[in-house]
């Protein structure tokens, strides 16, 4: 299991157009990757949960990621958040 | 006649008969069905086939060069793509047995459901796009035919809420302009009737079924609909209509058009913006440059202190876009009446001759200095020049630039890429345009920011409507201060523009051009009209040595009125 935290500096948070590419990033990787702020949860591949969890500006979400390509899933991961988020 | 109000998203004015866009309703069986995987294929079918229409309008809008409405058809791809909703629906069909519309209308309930709830706007918004997806799979699931609810002939569409996708979709050469009873300004479809600039109105509550193929006038000027218009409406709004397209026409001849006046003179036209959401509009009016890109904006967003990393986002962003053209950068000129929390700046009786934008940069050094370094970093990314407001003396300057040299041999240590740029200063005080001679020699360029000039040069509150009668927005100080600070710079090889609101007017252009201004920064929908302007002077009979001494202190005009600023200075 791999785990890194990220603090979104978008002013809009988590929003429709990058995180649709995030799940397409998501989706290119065998790992289930998971982000997790407080209580609330969802999978890298689930827009519509992600988008739900009203992921804000100076927010720190918790990314975890689990499976056999886990250490690239990671990677890949924060390197999209750092450009995108 | 009636008249109906709205809430307008574009102006301009839509004449013809009223056509009512109804999209069909379909009514969810609760049947189950005997053959499940028959079911999952239906719906797994349709899913295929809307996702891949979502993308077609996506590459569609992406070849119009419409990036932003592109970015909705992308998202709703990807919202088609989503793991949990098709678990859910594959659940419904294969264990519970529903029919695949079924599925459908209760797993985008569901997310529509969430985003209502949701407390920002925006998210709230998006459950438009729930509905629309919703809509489009339940259109091929029952086999609709939506291709002629526009009808055949042009007309104002009145619809209760139109989606994007449905937007996108209309037929231009039918459509005159558009009306809704719902909507918001934030919606995806107001976006686009922004991006597509149909005369628009929403929120137009009154919305009737007997409307349709009534003759109406849309005037998004006045925020309203008239249906069965009377002869006098008519008459003046078709004048003014075609007012509006005869301007428009022309102004749109002057896009790609140089800025040079007749005998050659050339002058930049730059446009004033407040982030990286204006940065089409630069694109769209044909702006050479951004002279004014207030970076307010950064700090008034965000509840708390802005990261380098947040500034550098946005900052690029703009460079990028606009790159090769140049872009101009004002430091933080926060302070006064623009408060901001997090600063904890003290109450003050005199804010607009207070603690405001480069003083307070220069007493807390470390707020100054993310900016900067983020400005630095953006450098790389584009043409970009780094401007300092609020200058008065020359020590400002000189310490303003030893903060910057700090930052960028900080950012060279770290091994970061520091690109080219290029320093200028606010002319917006009384005492910069005095020692302008002075500041010239530390600076590549200035810039006449004239509101703030017009208010500390007359000791005017421009806000302040009592005080009207004594205010004169050519003031023959101001504009000699202007004249002045122009020639000053160039003595220095100083560039030197104007950025305030003087820029824009155009029984100004010819004076300014006179006296050899390089570059105006006006709102991005004046560009063009200035363009007009610029290329109708002739200056050749003009002398363009500078005036001997004796001659420099007469009025450069005269006042409008002869009051006591008239005789003062006549």
């Amino acid at each position: 299991m791999k785990e890194f935290t990220y603090v979104i500096t978008d002013p809009v948070g988590i929003h429709a157009r990058p995180a649709g590419l995030l799940v397409k990033e998501a989706k290119n990787f065998k790992s289930t990757a998971t982000f997790i702020k407080g209580e609330k949860s969802a999978k890298a591949t689930a827009l519509m949960k992600l988008m739900g969890m009203g992921i804000k500006q100076g927010d720190e979400v918790l990314v975890r990621v689990e499976g056999e390509d886990e250490e690239a899933c990671a990677a890949a991961l924060e390197k999209f958040m750092k450009e995108n988020f | 006649m009636e008249t109906f109000k709205g809430t307008k998203i574009v102006n301009g004015i839509a004449i013809g008969k009223i056509k009512l866009y109804k999209a069909p309703v379909y009514e969810i069986s609760e049947e189950l069905v005997s053959d499940m995987k028959a079911e999952l294929d239906r719906y797994n079918a349709a899913r295929a086939k809307v996702q891949e229409d979502q993308s077609a309008l996506c590459e569609k809008e992406k070849a119009a060069g419409h990036e932003e409405t592109a970015g909705i058809f992308d998202a709703h791809a990807a919202m088609l793509d989503d793991d949990d909703v098709i678990d859910e629906a594959c659940k419904e069909i294969l264990s519970e047995g529903h029919t695949a519309e079924y599925a459908v209308s209760k797993g985008c309930e569901a997310a529509e459901q969430m985003f209502l709830n949701m407390e920002d706007e925006y998210f709230r918004a998006r459950s438009a796009d729930v509905v629309d997806l919703k809509n489009s799979m339940l259109d091929v699931l029952f086999g609709a035919d939506t291709s002629s609810l526009q009808g055949t002939e042009p007309a104002i569409l009145v619809a209760e809420d139109l989606a994007p996708s449905e937007t996108v979709k209309l037929d231009k050469s039918l459509l005159l302009g558009l009306v809704t009873r719902l909507g918001s300004s934030n919606s995806h479809t107001a976006i686009l009737a922004r991006s597509m600039n149909w005369p628009t109105l929403i929120q137009c509550h009154d919305i009737a079924d007997d409307w349709d193929g009534k003759f109406a006038i849309l005037d998004g000027y006045n925020s309203c609909i008239y249906i069965e218009p009377d002869q006098k409406i008519i008459d003046e709004l078709s004048a003014k209509q075609a007012e509006d397209k005869r301007k428009e026409a022309e102004l749109q001849k002057l896009k790609g058009q140089p800025s040079v006046t007749k005998d050659g003179r050339k002058v930049k036209l730059y446009a004033n913006i407040g982030g990286p959401k204006d940065v089409k509009a630069v694109i769209e009016n044909d702006a050479e440059g951004v002279g004014l890109f207030r970076s307010e904006f950064v700090y008034l967003n965000s509840k708390t202190d802005p990261t380098e990393e947040e500034q550098f986002k946005a900052y690029k962003q703009v460079l990028e876009g606009l790159a090769p053209r140049m872009v101009i950068i004002r430091t933080c000129d926060i302070g006064a009446d623009k408060t901001i929390d997090y600063m904890n700046l003290e109450k003050e009786e005199n804010p607009a001759l207070g603690f405001r934008a480069v003083r307070i940069c220069l007493t807390r050094t470390d707020f100054f200095k993310r900016q900067l370094r983020a400005l630095l970093r953006a450098s790389a990314f584009g043409n970009l020049g780094i401007m300092f407001p609020m200058i008065i003396s020359k020590w400002e300057v000189v310490k303003c630039k030893e903060i910057l040299n700090e930052c960028k041999k900080e950012l060279e240590s770290e091994g970061v890429a520091v690109g080219k740029y290029e320093i200028g200063i606010m002319i917006e005080t009384p005492a910069a345009a005095l020692c302008a001679d002075e500041l010239a020699e530390e600076v590549d360029f200035f810039s006449l920011g004239t509101n703030d000039l017009t208010q500390y040069t007359c000791a005017i509150d421009r806000q302040s409507a009592s005080l009207e009668p004594f205010a004169n927005t050519h003031h023959p100080a101001v504009l000699r201060l202007i004249r002045e600070t122009i020639e000053a710079g160039h003595r220095h090889n100083t560039w030197v523009g104007i950025c305030g609101e003087l820029g824009a007017d155009p029984t100004l252009t010819e004076d300014f051009l006179k006296w050899g201004v390089d570059e105006l920064s006006v709102n991005p929908k004046s560009i063009l009209p200035l363009r007009g302007n610029v290329r109708n002077v002739d200056l050749s009979n003009y002398k363009t040595e500078s005036p001997k001494a004796e001659e420099k202190h007469e009025p450069v005009q005269a006042p409008k009125q002869k009051g006591f600023f008239g005789r003062l200075f006549s």
